[in-house]
């Protein structure tokens, strides 16, 4: 074991005993290839079996790791500790959202939003299997594709100060995805989706700061897609009256 | 709800990845009048399907045909794979990809607006389907975001299954722990569906996530149910040292060199010749897993490979394809290398070794998805039908979780409608009997044992027994280690008692899964005496169809696995010599 260490300022927290969350520090020998999730299971291994937090992919897709890290939000499987040092790195809770304990945060907004964007294909008749595949040319795909890459981390909610603010907000990550199936060409759900975004803690709430661009792991710039449905949702709103099945090709 | 009361449905799937939610969806439009329930320690999101790089196999082009696909995965396989079920995998598998499609998954695509289509290892044609090199992230979520629509499914997110709950022969059910405030529940259902994916974690160094640890192949493993051809542990060729990331396979599909340290070619030592500037089917970089892993260990005996702070090594060498083709179709295998080696495979060679990466082995099905045991499926993974054989080929895995993950839906559904309800008098008496072996075992465990402990010499155990290399000596101390771990697993120590998210309470339980899976694999790896796909054994290094033409079949009893065997379907391919 290497000699060298660094501190983990780790914050503990269970709702209903503790009357406030409170940090403990905990020493872990420091490895230059260590991620701060290696830090953690150190700890839960060796140190204190009770220390409560969620992983499993390791690799940045899984989206289970997601925690503040010195106070941004990050999946610490990809927080380096050679970057915080010589430490001590404060790790806590992704923040706006309610803790179920120590690190693992409450995932029921968001999955609740998440349902409400619908986020599936719509379209006005089914096409039969028999049929074959749908023709989407590379640039079709490009288009929506970006917004495809979410991993439903909640690193983008833990950035937002409109969701801070307004918990009633959709957020970034639904909104993205929201946007991801309006704007894919085998879908005509558009209608179905534009009322959640446009209603009145829909993505007018949102005010361009992208913060959750900066954080986002995978490059989706939630941010873009808020900002975008916007004025989509401007443009749309009498066509969509007029035509309630967007003709698509 | 009454602390006593069980939750009640038609079918309930275990496991929330690929396989499980391509089974509800099927459930649900087989008949919108089932109630359908899917349990996972892990929302469904976070499954490892999730993790699935390279791409997903089936014919989709007029240069291909269902034979050579049925050809190419037996022969994959070392002719262990049941050829009847390999002939349905290869006749659904079109069918499975077009509706994925309709339901939005964003494959990569050709100019004209097909469904794109690359080489992969073992295979005679371009015949992997892929979404860049983040197949299995875009197929969970699709199916994710798909299962959303049909309200008759409804899911218990970060529950644990502890175990099955049979009545009169019959699976009537799990016994669960929800994770968020610790109480165990009964969850009822006509049908069961296990779909938990593999068990990697049994090693110490693997592709596999975190949650990888069989815990639904124990569960019907102690039910009665065998698990089958569990001695066939894949290793895959090129994994990060260290983490054991995953470089997918497509790295090689799309052209990429494996290099040793003189910077040479060595596949074209070990039969898989001539050495070509591009990919040419079935040779070189795409030859099969089994016999890369194999010929990777041949180069560290001849001194060829690197030796780096986490081991021997080799190169997977990516800079000839350029950076627009390594950004287009191999994305997420820069940002990989980028994060955790700090390197950009656009300018060096990634570092990669062998590493455990899946599980050909599984719950034992029929080509329904049906266990031996009434109202028990199994699909993905977690099953064994055995479309794999001894040697699962490249992107036949994303396939078979849509393949028989629907067939497994559409058989539990037709059971359901006609299979008789639970009774509640002895769920009660069944789950209140679980609630108490679990209390004594893991909730109130004061022994003295760590967890991390016996994990730890469990990977020891495993690695250098049952690894790339195996022989009697080895796998019979092997065997002994985990026989030696399960008494000391009843000895364990837990410091977590409270009930709301106790991570430590799961990771006891996935140990005892691990130990039963382990005990399986070592057990059956001892007793299968020749080489065949991925078990290589140094004492018998041949293939011997006389006496291990045939399935293995562990049962689970007080004192480890009992294996027997089962005769392997042929068809309409006799085995022959697998040269590639």
């Amino acid at each position: 074991m290497p000699d060298e260490t660094i501190t983990l300022e780790v914050t503990r927290y269970r709702p209903g005993h503790d009357r406030e969350p409170r940090s403990q520090s905990f020493t872990v020998p420091y490895r230059k290839d260590w991620v701060v999730l290696d830090a953690l299971n150190y700890i839960k291994d060796r140190i204190d079996g009770t220390l409560s937090y969620r992983w499993s992919c390791r690799m940045g897709v899984c989206g289970s790791c997601g925690m503040m890290v010195n106070g941004v939000p990050k999946l610490t499987c990809a927080a380096f500790l050679r970057d915080f040092q010589p430490g001590p790195v404060r790790v806590e809770p992704l923040a706006n959202f309610p803790v179920v304990r120590d690190l693992v945060i409450s995932l029921d907004d968001f999955m609740e939003k998440l349902l409400r964007v619908k986020p599936w294909i719509i379209r006005q008749t089914e096409k039969p299997v028999a049929e074959g595949e749908h023709r989407q040319t590379p640039a079709q795909l490009e288009v929506f594709k970006q917004f495809s890459m979410c991993i439903n981390c909640m690193l983008c909610y833990a950035a937002c100060p409109v969701y801070a603010m307004h918990p009633g907000f959709i957020g970034p990550a639904a909104a993205a995805l929201a946007y991801r199936y309006n704007l894919d060409s085998r879908d005509e759900g558009y209608r179905f989706r534009e009322p959640v975004l446009n209603d009145s803690v829909g993505v007018w709430e949102c005010t361009f700061i992208g913060e959750c661009s900066v954080v986002c792991p995978k490059g989706v710039d939630p941010a873009a897609a808020i900002q975008r449905s916007k004025v989509a949702g401007a443009q749309d709103w009498a066509k969509s009256m007029l035509m309630p099945w967007r003709g698509r090709s | 709800m009454a602390a006593d009361e069980a939750y009640v449905h038609d079918i309930l799937i275990i496991g929330g990845g690929g396989a499980g939610l391509r089974a509800a969806i099927a459930a649900a439009t087989t008949s919108s009048r089932l109630s359908i329930a899917v349990l996972s320690k892990v929302y469904p999101m976070r499954s490892h399907t999730v993790s699935a790089e390279g791409g997903a196999a089936a014919v989709m082009r007029d240069d291909d045909s269902l034979d050579t696909h049925a050809k190419d995965t037996i022969f994959g396989s070392d002719f262990l794979a049941d050829q009847d079920a390999v002939e349905v995998f290869v006749n659904e598998a079109p069918g499975e990809m077009i509706q994925i499609e309709h339901w939005g998954c964003p494959w990569s695509r050709d100019p004209d607006g097909r469904v794109a289509v690359r080489p992969f290892g073992g295979m005679t044609v371009d015949r992997t389907l892929y979404a860049a090199d983040k197949t299995g992230f875009h197929m969970l979520h699709t199916l994710f975001q798909t299962s959303l629509k049909y309200d008759s499914i409804v899911r218990y997110d970060e529950w644990f299954a502890t175990s099955l709950l049979v009545e009169d022969g019959r699976v009537a059910g799990v016994a669960a722990i929800n994770l968020h405030n610790g109480e165990v529940r009964a969850i009822t259902a006509k049908a069961v569906i296990i779909c938990t994916g593999g068990a990697g974690r049994v090693f110490p160094f693997t592709t596999n996530a975190a949650i990888k640890t069989g815990d639904g192949m124990t569960l019907a493993y102690r039910a009665g149910v065998p698990l089958k051809d569990m001695e066939f542990m894949q290793y895959h060729p090129t994994g990060l040292p260290g983490t054991g990331i995953l470089m997918t396979e497509a790295s090689r599909g799309e052209g990429g060199y494996l290099k040793n340290k003189d910077g040479y070619r060595y596949l074209q030592d070990y039969g898989l010749g001539p050495e070509t500037s591009t990919p040419v089917h079935r040779k070189m970089e795409l030859g099969p897993r089994d016999i890369l892993s194999r010929c990777h260990m041949q180069e560290l005996a001849k001194g060829r490979t690197f030796e780096g702070p986490d081991g021997h090594y080799v190169h997977l060498d990516l800079r000839h394809l350029g950076e627009k083709v390594i950004d287009k179709k191999l994305p997420f295998v820069r940002e990989l290398v980028r994060n955790y080696v700090g390197i950009d495979p656009v300018y060096e060679p990634i570092p990669v070794r062998p590493v455990i990466h899946y599980t050909m082995g599984g719950i034992s099905t029929d080509i329904e998805a049906r266990t031996p045991l009434a109202g028990l499926y199994a699909a993905g993974e977690a099953a064994c039908v055995s479309i794999n054989g001894a040697n699962r080929l490249g992107s036949n895995s994303l396939t078979e979780l849509l393949v028989f993950g629907a067939r497994a839906g559409r058989a539990a559904a037709r059971a359901a409608q006609e299979a008789p309800a639970p009774k509640s008098n002895p769920i009660a008496q069944l789950v209140s009997d679980e609630r108490r072996r679990l209390e004594r075992r893991i909730l109130k465990a004061d022994g003295r044992e760590r967890i991390a402990d016996i994990r730890e010499t469990m990977h020891k155990a495993m690695e250098e027994g049952a690894g790339i290399y195996r022989d009697r000596a080895g796998l019979e101390k092997t065997c002994q280690t985990l026989r030696e771990l399960r008494e000391r697993f009843d000895r364990i120590g837990l410091a977590d008692r409270d009930p709301v998210f106790n991570t430590e309470v799961v990771a006891a339980l996935e140990l005892d899964s691990m130990l039963d899976v382990a005990a399986a694999v070592a057990q059956g790896a001892l007793l299968r005496e020749e080489s065949r796909g991925a078990q290589a054994r140094t004492d018998f290094p041949k293939r011997d169809d006389a006496r291990f033409l045939k399935h293995s079949l562990a049962y689970h009893t007080p004192d480890g696995p009992r294996i027997e065997y089962a005769p392997v379907t042929i068809t309409r391919w006799p085995p022959e010599e697998r040269k590639y």
